[in-house]
């Protein structure tokens, strides 16, 4: 364990892009976990007294149309948000990475319907299908999450597929069988360590690309329903603000969402490396 | 590999198109009857009565088996017909047709602003690397990924307009004063070239800059980086190695042996890029008031007008299917190993 | 008179920035090469050689750069000359070819532009007299109807032939001097002499000077009229060709020459440095060869291979719905890796498979290690027709443990996130059952002394071993559970000539402490004489010849063998 730790260290250090990455990536995660805790006031305590207010030391992002404490409703979406985009990467990630494996290594009949099924999912543009998955299953977060979980499943099914393939083969495979490994064994024990790597970053990626889903999802109305607070309805009710010049309402939002899915970018070449015994000097 | 083998190989790719329309055609199809509750009354709207619901329903012919409802959507499909939308009246088809040149102009020159953009930029990084053009590069990269689309065309209407003035009023395709052209492709812009008038050609421009350009920053980090991912990746191989120790010139390297190879999986790239295009179409059009048919989808959306979502989640993906294609035939026609293994 | 040497290093030191700080890789380097000479540079991996061309070339990686010295041609400064100086004499009057031929050309351009390229660039034709040129280029280059190849992509052409367009490309200019990187690197043998005869040929003819960089001493003598020798970034001696191999000087080429084998060597020679190496006409002293029959258990063989054929379907891309539309085109027939071949090998002995790639070899050894599944025929060991057990199941039989393999690729046969230990202790947990982490322990060791691999190293990832050491690795797994036959694909064959040869030897005393049958497959007869006192050589998929290893070198009956035999580039002044 404590080569681990040092590996850890060795890894921040040495590049401090990933360092910064990692140490937003904490913030982002106390802040959801903490959430209300720490927000100054009440993320739906509306004050008709205090609407359209601009960012001042009583209120840091000012407030908006209905007098809410926008840092609060920012500090409080982060949780929502990061939720839906952990939930739907985990299922995809999941999923994907073991039906692709299974395509990858025995081909035949499970690459073919894998693929097929793959190939189905991406002949859409992935954001209008999760609209059209979200209309027809109802209009809630849960189903945004399982929307923003099958428009992802065909990257890590094809990159565990790939990454598969290409070892099945090797050299320390075929030992594995000249060892006593059945199949499956090889799959797990041999194979998957390796393809782990790849798939971290992939992860990493698709983070942010899940909390853009999401948020986008939102600011067309769909997923989460006022007066709930998350990023992307927060950019949206701001739009109308927008052009009267009132920007507070959108932008801490919308630099919350992109900080959140900077951090998510940063981080995937940081964990590959965590990952890949190569850089274990 | 003679032409003849060409062809094939593109009758083949064509024909691969096939199974995913198929594929989306019983997609579509499932996600609209598997809506929870009665579709019947989903399709009838929310104004509807008793009676009405159950005239849908057996015009729908949703009180039937499931083959029997999905030969009947497909017949539908084959001639046309997706459905009367209920907020507007009009068959689905009908509007879909009349907006989609308006989100096919936008969608185009977002495209010729990305990859002009993009490619040269790419390329630079590749050839200079851990230069300031490197890291502008990678700069540009990371922004326009981690940006949210409808953050860009918020914040490039507030200072652009809002602020410094300079930019039209983000109320769709052309000012208030203008009346738009004769319609011959429903393009504004080539419309009122074709009848030389120069006034209405630069108010439809000028009105499609900002959204054009917020559409285009977002494609054009995965082009950009794909292109600098290509470039790099092909400038290490042995044969360009072969091609400078023969002395040929920066030029020819460059462009003829390494950019020629680069470009295969860059062509790959923009596969995913239109899937990125056409979905942020959809935000770019409600940011900017464009009446496109993404737009329409979402006032479908609020006023619950299924038929007409699903009519338009078809048509992007066919459209999609079609943008595919191309890219497959044109990499067929560019790389003469296709077809090697199939 | 004294005429300036063609090419002169003076004194070059080359340093490459890198993530683990400054690394040396050429350190006080000085050679030259006169006017029609022929310089072999030879070396091992790591020894600086290639470096030592691309810098002359001024082809260095960016993080590369001379800190010392300069490398000068016909007096003129190449070392700090501005790019276009450099391009004007690359390809006109300095070029060079390089290994891996396919990959060094680019992959969708027609071979005849790639040619043109190279002449319209300096001004050797015009556009319209290059189509003409390139086609003459193609003919100097022996290739056959040169007009049809013109048109043809890389990926169209065998490996030699790619390599005959790289020479072409290299000559079309007419340069005055050739430098050639290991160009016969993964080229079959006969293919090997083919190219480099070729080279020699055009080279003198057009009274060319030429530097001949390679790790085959044996290429080295046949093909160079001087040689210098370099160790890790310097020269370590320099001779004329006879000179060197008679009256070798360092110890390290002396040590470099005892390890390369040749048609006379012994295995214990291959690491004898000193005066020994004087008494060659010591009759060698055979591996000691266990006699022992199978009669033991009944069986007159340890390993019956009888009509043995594989087939690989071939891929009709036209297949189903479009099959109707191109009805002239040929029904291509599935390849016959495996033709047919029948064999035996007793206890204790050992047998050589040698052929070129693509002969069947390696296709053989994978079927009798039930890799992979046979299409006919039947393969008998100790008694049992294995053959009829499928691939996939025989992992978990008890057989497995009888016949293992090591590997060709050490860095490939390794598994990336495994520890050494993890990689030798596997078998003993997956086929001996073995659970106790102490037993584990003992028996890990035990293999690791065996093999001559230090214990400290057991703990280290594969990308922490040298070749060498992964080699042993490899061999320590495979002989864990005591198999009785071993089956070596290609062993040594990704190692450095000098650990190839104490490889060898650990070999040869392991087959003899462990009593354990060998099945070596290689593509270097020299090598595989050493080893087994019985051979079959294989060419495209049937059996050519079988005999005793000094037999079939020395006295090769068939055409195919005495083909092979002539192609083997060795030492010929020993």
């Amino acid at each position: 364990m404590t080569e681990f730790f040092k590996h850890l260290k060795y890894v921040l250090l040495d590049n401090p892009i990933t360092l910064i990455a990692g140490i937003m990536f904490l913030v982002i995660v106390v802040v959801a976990v903490m959430g209300s805790a720490i927000a100054p006031y009440d993320p739906l305590a509306s004050n008709a007294a205090l609407t359209l207010k601009a960012p001042s030391w009583q209120h840091w992002f000012g407030t908006d149309q209905l007098g809410r404490d926008v840092f609060s409703r920012v500090l409080v979406a982060t949780r929502l948000d990061l939720v839906i985009a952990v939930s739907a990467v985990a299922i995809s990630f999941i999923v994907g990475s073991f039906f692709g494996s299974l395509a990858g290594f025995f081909g035949g009949w499970w690459d073919l319907i894998v693929g097929r099924m793959a190939d189905t999912i991406m002949a859409f543009p992935l954001f209008v299908l999760a609209m059209g998955i979200v209309a027809a299953l109802g209009n809630t977060v849960e189903n945004i999450v399982y929307a923003t979980a099958i428009i992802n499943l065909p990257f890590y099914a094809r990159v565990a597929r790939t990454e598969v393939n290409i070892r099945r083969n090797a050299g320390f495979v075929s030992a594995a069988r000249l060892s006593g490994n059945s199949e499956i064994r090889i799959l797990i024990t041999q194979i998957f360590p390796n393809i782990l790597p790849p798939m971290m970053v992939q992860i990493s990626l698709n983070m942010g690309w899940a909390i853009l889903n999401a948020a986008g999802l939102s600011f067309i109305g769909l997923g989460v329903r006022p007066p709930d607070a998350e990023w992307g309805i927060m950019v949206a009710e701001g739009t109308n603000f927008i052009v009267s010049g009132e920007w507070w309402l959108a932008l801490f939002p919308g630099a919350a969402l992109m900080l959140s899915v900077f951090c998510f970018n940063l981080m995937g070449d940081g964990l590959r490396d965590l990952v890949d015994p190569q850089q274990r000097t | 590999m003679n032409t003849n083998s060409k062809l094939m190989i593109i009758i083949r790719r064509i024909l691969h198109a096939v199974p995913s329309v198929i594929g989306i055609i019983i997609v579509t199809f499932v996600l609209t009857r598997a809506l929870p509750g009665d579709p019947a009354v989903y399709f009838a709207g929310p104004a509807a009565t008793a009676e009405s619901i159950q005239e849908i329903r057996e015009a729908l012919g949703l009180d039937k088996a499931w083959p029997e409802q999905f030969w009947i959507y497909v017949s539908d499909l084959v001639v046309g017909n997706l459905g009367v939308s209920i907020s507007t009246g009009f068959p689905v088809a009908e509007e879909l047709a009349r907006r989609l040149p308006a989100s096919l102009e936008l969608t185009l020159i977002a495209l010729i602003f990305s990859i002009s953009i993009a490619i040269p930029l790419g390329i630079a990084a590749a050839t200079r690397p851990n230069s300031w053009v490197d890291q502008v590069c990678r700069l540009v990269v990371t922004a326009g990924v981690s940006l949210p689309v409808f953050f860009t065309g918020i914040f490039m209407i507030y200072i652009f307009y809002y602020i410094l003035g300079i930019a039209p009023s983000p109320l769709g395709r052309l000012g208030i004063y203008f009346m738009s052209p004769p319609h011959v492709t429903g393009f504004y812009t080539i419309d009122a070239l074709l009848v030389g008038d120069l006034e209405v050609f630069w108010a439809a421009f000028v009105q499609m800059i900002m959204p054009a350009i917020t559409l285009g920053i977002f494609t054009l980090a995965p082009l950009a980086r794909m292109t600098r991912a290509s470039m790099i990746q092909v400038l290490s191989g042995d044969f360009i190695r072969t091609a400078r120790a023969s002395g040929l010139s920066r030029g020819t390297v460059l462009y003829k042996y390494a950019f020629q190879n680069a470009l295969l999986p860059i062509l790959t790239t923009l596969g995913m890029v239109f899937s990125f295009m056409l979905g942020s179409n959809v935000l770019v059009e409600k940011v900017f008031a464009w009446p496109g048919i993404g737009s329409f989808a979402i006032e479908a959306l609020i006023v619950s007008d299924y038929v007409a979502v699903q009519g338009f989640v078809l048509a992007m993906a066919i459209l999609y299917v079609i943008l595919n294609l191309t890219i497959d035939i044109i990499y067929t026609l560019i790389d003469p190993r296709v077809g090697l293994d199939g | 008179m004294t005429s300036i040497p063609i090419l002169s290093v003076d004194n070059l030191s080359v340093e490459f920035r890198t993530r683990n700080g400054i690394v040396t890789a050429l350190e006080d380097v000085s050679l030259h090469v006169e006017k029609g000479e022929v310089l072999g540079i030879v070396g091992e991996s790591g020894s600086g050689k290639s470096v030592t061309a691309y810098t002359v070339m001024g082809l260095l990686d960016s993080a590369g750069y001379a800190s010392n010295g300069n490398a000068s041609y016909d007096g003129i400064p190449l070392t700090g000359a501005d790019e276009s100086t450099l391009r004007e004499l690359r390809g006109r009057e300095i070029s060079m070819i390089f290994q891996n031929p396919r990959a060094a050309l680019n992959p969708i351009r027609t071979v005849g532009k790639q040619i043109e390229d190279v002449l319209v660039l300096h001004a050797q034709a015009t556009r319209t007299t290059a189509k003409t040129k390139a086609i003459e280029m193609l003919n100097m280059v022996k290739i056959v109807n040169p007009e049809q190849r013109y048109t043809n992509y890389p990926f169209e052409l065998s490996g030699g032939m790619c390599q005959r367009v790289m020479i072409a490309i290299a000559l079309a200019c007419n340069p005055r001097l050739l430098i050639a990187d290991e160009p016969t690197t993964g080229l079959d043998v006969t293919t090997q002499k083919a190219t480099m005869d070729l080279v020699q040929e055009l080279t003198r003819a057009n009274k060319m000077s030429a530097v001949l960089i390679t790790h085959d001493l044996g290429m080295a003598a046949a093909y160079c009229d001087r040689i210098v020798v370099m160790k890790k970034g310097r020269i370590v001696e320099e001779a004329l060709v006879e000179d060197l191999f008679k009256r070798p000087k360092h110890p390290y080429t002396k040590k470099l020459i005892a390890a390369s084998p040749g048609p006379n060597s012994t295995l214990a020679e291959l690491t004898a440095i000193s005066e020994e190496m004087e008494t060659k006409n010591m009759v060698p002293v055979a591996p000691n060869f266990v006699e022992t029959a199978g009669e033991i258990k009944g069986h007159r063989y340890l390993l019956e291979v009888i009509d043995l054929v594989k087939e690989f379907p071939q891929r009709n891309e036209n297949t189903s719905i479009l099959s109707w539309f191109n009805k002239n085109d040929e029904e291509e027939s599935a390849f016959r890796a495996v033709d047919g071949i029948s064999f035996t090998l007793k206890r204790g002995e050992s047998l050589g498979l040698v052929g070129e790639s693509g002969c069947g070899k390696s296709t053989t050894s994978s079927i009798i290690t039930r890799l992979l599944d046979a299409t006919s025929g039947d393969v008998i060991f100790d008694g049992e027709n294995i053959t009829t057990y499928p691939t996939d199941r025989f992992a978990l039989l008890p057989q497995r443990a009888k016949i293992q393999m090591v590997f060709q690729d050490p860095t490939d046969s390794l598994n990336p996130r495994h520890r050494a230990f993890d990689t030798i202790a596997e078998p003993l947990k997956r086929l001996k059952k073995m659970r106790s982490e102490k037993e584990i322990s003992v028996q890990v060791n035990e293999l690791s002394a065996m093999v001559g691999l230090p214990v400290h190293l057991l703990a280290r990832f594969p990308h922490q071993l040298s070749g060498g050491q992964k080699a042993r690795v490899g061999i320590a797994r495979a002989i864990a559970v005591d198999p009785l036959l071993l089956i070596l694909d290609e062993p040594t064959s990704a190692l450095d000539v000098s650990v190839q040869a104490v490889v060898l030897q650990l070999l040869d005393r392991l087959k003899r402490e462990l009593g354990m049958s060998y099945i070596f497959v290689s593509h270097d007869l020299n090598v595989v004489r050493l080893l087994c006192e019985n051979v079959i050589v294989m060419n495209k998929g049937k059996i050519i010849e079988t005999g005793t290893a000094d037999d079939v070198l020395r006295r090769p009956q068939e055409a195919y063998t005495q083909e092979l035999v002539a192609a083997i580039p060795h030492l010929t002044f020993i």
